[in-house]
């Protein structure tokens, strides 16, 4: 099988996560549950994971790391957590339903929820966003790339709209953390919600949340901590206070040795690695008739590309691709429904391709050659 | 790596249509579970990614010969599989 899924997960991880994953059983006890050894093993460990996920997004400190078991429970914390009945919560049509579920939950409790719009090419609507972004929002909570387009959005520029206007930055990094370099503290974002499965090429069920100090939030979850015992309220703290159980360790321990794989590399190294694997993609399937491509090519990219191929729907192509050619992509909605609305695809959907730092140029090209037949009708 | 389904990797050619049953489900476990059912029974099918004559969603249904659909209708009620929707249509 070529995978070229990697938005959806790594398939391919470096050969330290599962060797840490392993490594874990039979070594690790139950994190802040007692000193004995396994025990204690288990508390360093997450907190040397803790570092290394606060030394790649320049997190305060490592007690700023609280982890999850995916990006979309950590945004669920942080949109029911920082967010009241009676707030006004602005997120954008680029979102993903990571974002626009929970921030429509709270317009079910009484929130008001205003949605930033895209134009046809995925672009967002900056005037919108400075009208909807007013005096008195408590939030702006949106991704840094679309996971449909792969267009990045200028986290800065909203970032520093928010705060302007009294409001909270909320980042979801689904797509870019791995892929570009974020600093959470430059970049002005208050909280920073990531996923380890992706571009930080942990293992899944690991995620988590960076918050900026001094910003207090309401635990979703409580339960057992290991500390403060006979308080009868989940402790304060971060990060006890989002981690409520017994965390994920053999998980954690993967995750740390994928962040410590990006952190070796280098973000941007890594993006630049994908980015040449897309632009190889780019250039091949521009060359096939009917091709039709989504997104803006001009701005900031990701390595995702979402296309159509004529007017056949993208199921069809996608289950063509893999049946015929043995190559794994994505097709339909991509949980990104308001996205589709704006590029015309909530019909049909796109075919959507995506990569890592092991996809191989060949890969690409074998994926570039499928196309290029499908769309003649020479099927493989 | 390869999927194991009694119907195994069909030559897919666009734009050439066949007459088929797609049952769709309301989530995915629910399709897990039909996949290994007919895997058991040895009744025909596949899952594929939603048509788009059906949902716009991104989820998978199962698709199979129209002459399987007594036989899926049947496991599907002795395994206690609820499905959204099963049709036949031309994809």
């Amino acid at each position: 099988m070529i995978y070229l899924d990697n938005a959806a997960t790594t398939l391919m991880k470096p050969p330290a996560v599962p060797e840490a994953v392993l490594s874990a059983f039979g070594h690790l006890g139950n994190a802040g549950r007692g000193v004995n050894s396994a025990a204690l093993d288990a508390s360093r460990s997450l907190f040397s994971a803790r570092e290394a996920v606060a030394e790649l997004f320049h997190a305060a400190r490592p007690q700023q790391v609280a982890f999850t078991l995916n990006v979309t429970q950590a945004l669920n914390m942080a949109i029911q957590g920082l967010c009241a009945p009676g707030d006004r919560i602005v997120t954008t049509a680029a979102d993903h339903n990571s974002v626009l579920r929970p921030c429509r939950m709270m317009r079910d409790q009484g929130a008001e929820v205003e949605i930033v719009p895209c134009d046809k090419q995925g672009c967002l609507d900056w005037q919108a966003m400075e009208n909807l972004v007013g005096d008195g929002t408590r939030m702006l909570v949106m991704t840094q790339a679309s996971n449909v387009t792969g267009n990045v959005y200028d986290i800065r520029r909203a970032a520093k709209l928010a705060h302007s206007r009294g409001a909270l930055f909320v980042l979801d990094s689904a797509q870019s953390a791995g892929h570009i370099e974020i600093n959470m503290e430059a970049l002005g974002i208050d909280v920073l919600c990531f996923t380890g499965h992706k571009g930080l090429y942990g293992p899944q069920g690991t995620g988590g949340l960076c918050l900026r100090p001094g910003l207090e939030i309401r635990p979703v979850l409580s339960g057992g901590t290991g500390v403060q015992s006979y308080n009868p309220h989940q402790p304060p703290e971060m990060p006890t206070v989002l981690e409520a159980g017994t965390l994920n360790g053999p998980g954690i321990a993967g995750l740390e040795a994928g962040v410590r794989f990006v952190l070796e590399k280098g973000p941007e190294t890594i993006g630049r690695r994908t980015a040449e694997l897309a632009d190889r993609f780019l250039v091949g399937v521009r060359k096939i008739s009917g091709i039709i491509l989504y997104g803006d090519f001009s701005s900031p990219r990701t390595s995702t590309i979402s296309l159509n191929l004529a007017d056949y729907d993208a199921a069809s192509v996608s289950d063509a691709l893999y049946e015929n050619y043995g190559i794994a992509t994505r097709a339909g909605a991509h949980c990104a429904p308001l996205m589709h609305e704006a590029l015309g695809t909530k019909e049909r959907g796109t075919v959507r391709f995506s990569f890592s730092w092991f996809t191989t140029e060949a890969e690409v090209d074998a994926a570039v050659k499928a196309l290029t037949e499908l769309a003649s009708g020479q099927s493989a | 790596m390869s999927r194991e389904e009694p119907e195994r990797r069909a030559r897919v050619i666009l734009g050439q249509k066949e007459r088929r049953v797609i049952i769709t489900f309301f989530q995915t476990a629910d399709a897990m579970q039909m996949e290994k059912v007919c895997r058991d029974k040895g009744i025909p099918g596949r899952l594929i990614p939603v048509p788009p004559a059906i949902s716009a969603g991104c989820g998978m249904c199962w698709s199979a010969p129209p002459a399987a659909r007594q036989a899926l209708e049947d496991a599907m009620q002795s395994a206690g599989i609820s499905c959204q929707g099963i049709c036949e249509m031309e994809i």
